[in-house]
């Protein structure tokens, strides 16, 4: 059924640290490969060594520039990925309960067997986060690689997602954002976590913790670019010696 | 948004459609005879299955498509497939009917034609519970698509009552379905001026949290290719010449027709000549159409460079 549950026991989903990721784009690839062999259809590639390769990817990184008003540009790398929305508007209006999110654990999944490709869930979705596979025809998106962490076939810490356990920066973390004595929680109220598009009215789960506030140069002079200042002696002389010659 | 040609066709087509069956239903006055009862309901079946199997094309998976009657309590798209079908269902019912006793039974009419307004109605609000499209999160989009339903259908039911010489006094009420049409439409048109992402309070700085640092803007891409997000909901190919698409869809799809509606009813002529009307709205509702996809900005679009149109 593609009502949303009441309320879920846990709320699992990631808090991703917009301060340590460096853009490496290592868990868009760990994403990929565990999840074209794993929960679902294979994640499509289409024309891969071509001139106009395409595919589906359940976790994407964008690089941003902010600008703020008293000090020089800086470049924020941003991951994104199913934010497992409390109140994912990509659910209810799927119109064969192909989509659904779990009461149990809040992880919103896709029954692929059930899903006809109409595409709407992904037009509900202001994240982008649910792609249409190109070769399977059915909608793609983050499962919280819902095939390892209940997984007791592999080691106990490898039982995160993919993208959480390859990250070298350490700039993901995964947990039960509900229970707030949760590491994640914790992280989140100390670094002052955030929504995105809070707008939107979708209640996302997985939080984004804002890159902390630079430190600037103790003195202006420092801070600012570097000037033509004539130098003294030696050099000072040479300098003036050449200015004569032309 | 991608203007996919088969969703284009079919709000369009079944618009006309279930207009039809509405006043078919409700009563309008049509010609007599075995024939008439036959193909009257034949070509608004016609129309409305027309459009509801192009709709089929840009599915996925087309062969899965009943389960999408599964879940009305939730999702417009599952309660357009419900209304559709079981609207069609007695109006083949009122057909047959017709068709054995001559009988155009309004008990089983009214229903019919509320059905056929109900499922244009859940069409709209197909793209009216959008948040992610501002442009189409409004009232005025079930109304536009309400009103084209019944002023396309009323055009299409009075051309049919040409036959049985019907009375020229329908095409002045066809004049003005067609005009209050087009005047929900231009409310539509002026309502989305502001309606953009940046009005409603969306913007690359909401999108990634950002903004109490400084302004935003997009460096790089994900992938120097395209993808699935930005063919379907970051096109803006249509924008470019949207200004001249709206004079066309205005003049084929309200003048032409109002000028001929006002013509017929002035000179009294056979509402047969409102066929010419018909046809050049439903050409000016393709464009309109087009460009109700082509124009709309949806949210993701600011993860993607977009939002400063």
């Amino acid at each position: 059924m593609t009502s949303l549950p009441q309320s879920t026991q846990k709320a699992l989903g990631l808090v991703i640290d917009l301060d340590t990721c460096v853009g490496c784009h290592a868990c868009v690839v760990s994403c990929k490969e565990w999840n074209t062999g794993g929960y679902g259809a294979p994640l499509a590639d289409v024309d891969p060594y071509g001139d106009e390769p395409v595919g589906s990817f359940l976790n994407r990184i964008h690089t941003f520039e902010v600008s703020p008003e008293d000090a020089p540009a800086s470049i924020v790398h941003f991951p994104k990925s199913c934010l497992h929305c409390a109140d994912a508007p990509c659910v209810t209006v799927c119109p064969t309960g192909a989509s659904y999110k779990r009461s149990e654990d809040g992880i919103v999944l896709v029954d692929e067997s059930m899903c006809i490709g109409c595409g709407l869930c992904a037009w509900a979705c202001p994240y982008g986060a649910r792609e249409m596979d190109l070769v399977e025809n059915v909608m793609k998106k983050c499962t919280l690689c819902v095939d390892r962490i209940y997984n007791d076939n592999i080691p106990e810490e490898d039982r995160v997602p993919a993208c959480v356990r390859t990250c070298p920066a350490g700039a993901r973390h995964f947990g039960d954002l509900s229970d707030p004595q949760s590491d994640v929680s914790k992280l989140v109220a100390e670094r002052g976590g955030m929504d995105l598009m809070p707008e939107m009215g979708t209640a996302p789960v997985n939080k984004y913790l804002p890159p902390r506030p630079k430190t600037g140069p103790d003195n202006a002079a420092a801070a600012a670019p570097a000037t033509q200042e004539s130098p003294g002696g030696f050099l000072g002389w040479l300098d003036q010696a050449f200015e004569r010659l032309g | 948004m991608h203007p996919a040609i088969s969703v284009i066709f079919f709000t369009v087509t079944s618009g006309a459609g279930f207009g039809l069956v509405a006043m078919i239903g409700a009563g309008y006055p049509l010609p007599g005879g075995l024939a008439a009862a036959f193909f009257i309901p034949l070509l608004a079946a016609v129309f409305c299955v027309a459009g509801l199997v192009s709709s089929t094309f840009h599915l996925g998976h087309p062969e899965r498509a009943w389960r999408a009657f599964s879940q009305w309590r939730s999702s417009w798209l599952s309660r357009e497939g419900v209304m559709s079908v079981a609207t069609l269902i007695l109006f083949g019912l009122y057909a047959l009917i017709w068709m054995i006793t001559g009988e155009r039974l309004l008990i089983l009419g009214v229903p019919v034609a509320l059905g056929a307004l109900a499922t244009v109605y859940t069409t709209a609000m197909i793209y009216a519970q959008l948040k992610t499209v501002p442009r189409w999160n409004t009232r005025l989009t079930p109304a536009c698509y309400l009103l084209f339903s019944l002023a396309s259908g009323f055009l299409l039911a009075a051309v049919l009552n040409g036959f049985a010489a019907g009375g020229s006094g329908a095409a002045g009420v066809a004049f003005v379905a067609i005009l209050a049409a087009w005047a929900c439409k231009y409310a539509w048109w002026k309502h989305a001026e502001n309606a953009g992402l940046a009005q409603v309070g969306s913007t690359v700085e909401t999108a990634t949290g950002l903004g109490s640092i400084g302004k935003v803007r997009l460096l790089e891409r994900p992938h120097s290719g395209d993808n699935y997000l930005t063919r379907e909901m970051v096109h803006v190919v249509g924008r470019k010449h949207a200004a001249r698409l709206r004079q066309i869809a205005l003049v084929v799809g309200a003048g032409l027709p109002l000028i001929i509606a006002l013509a017929v009813w002035i000179f009294a002529g056979s509402t047969l000549w409102l066929l010419p009307a018909f046809l050049s709205m439903m050409a000016g509702l393709f464009v309109e159409r087009w460009l109700f996809f082509a124009e709309a900005e949806h949210a993701v679009s600011l993860y993607y460079g977009g939002g400063n149109t």
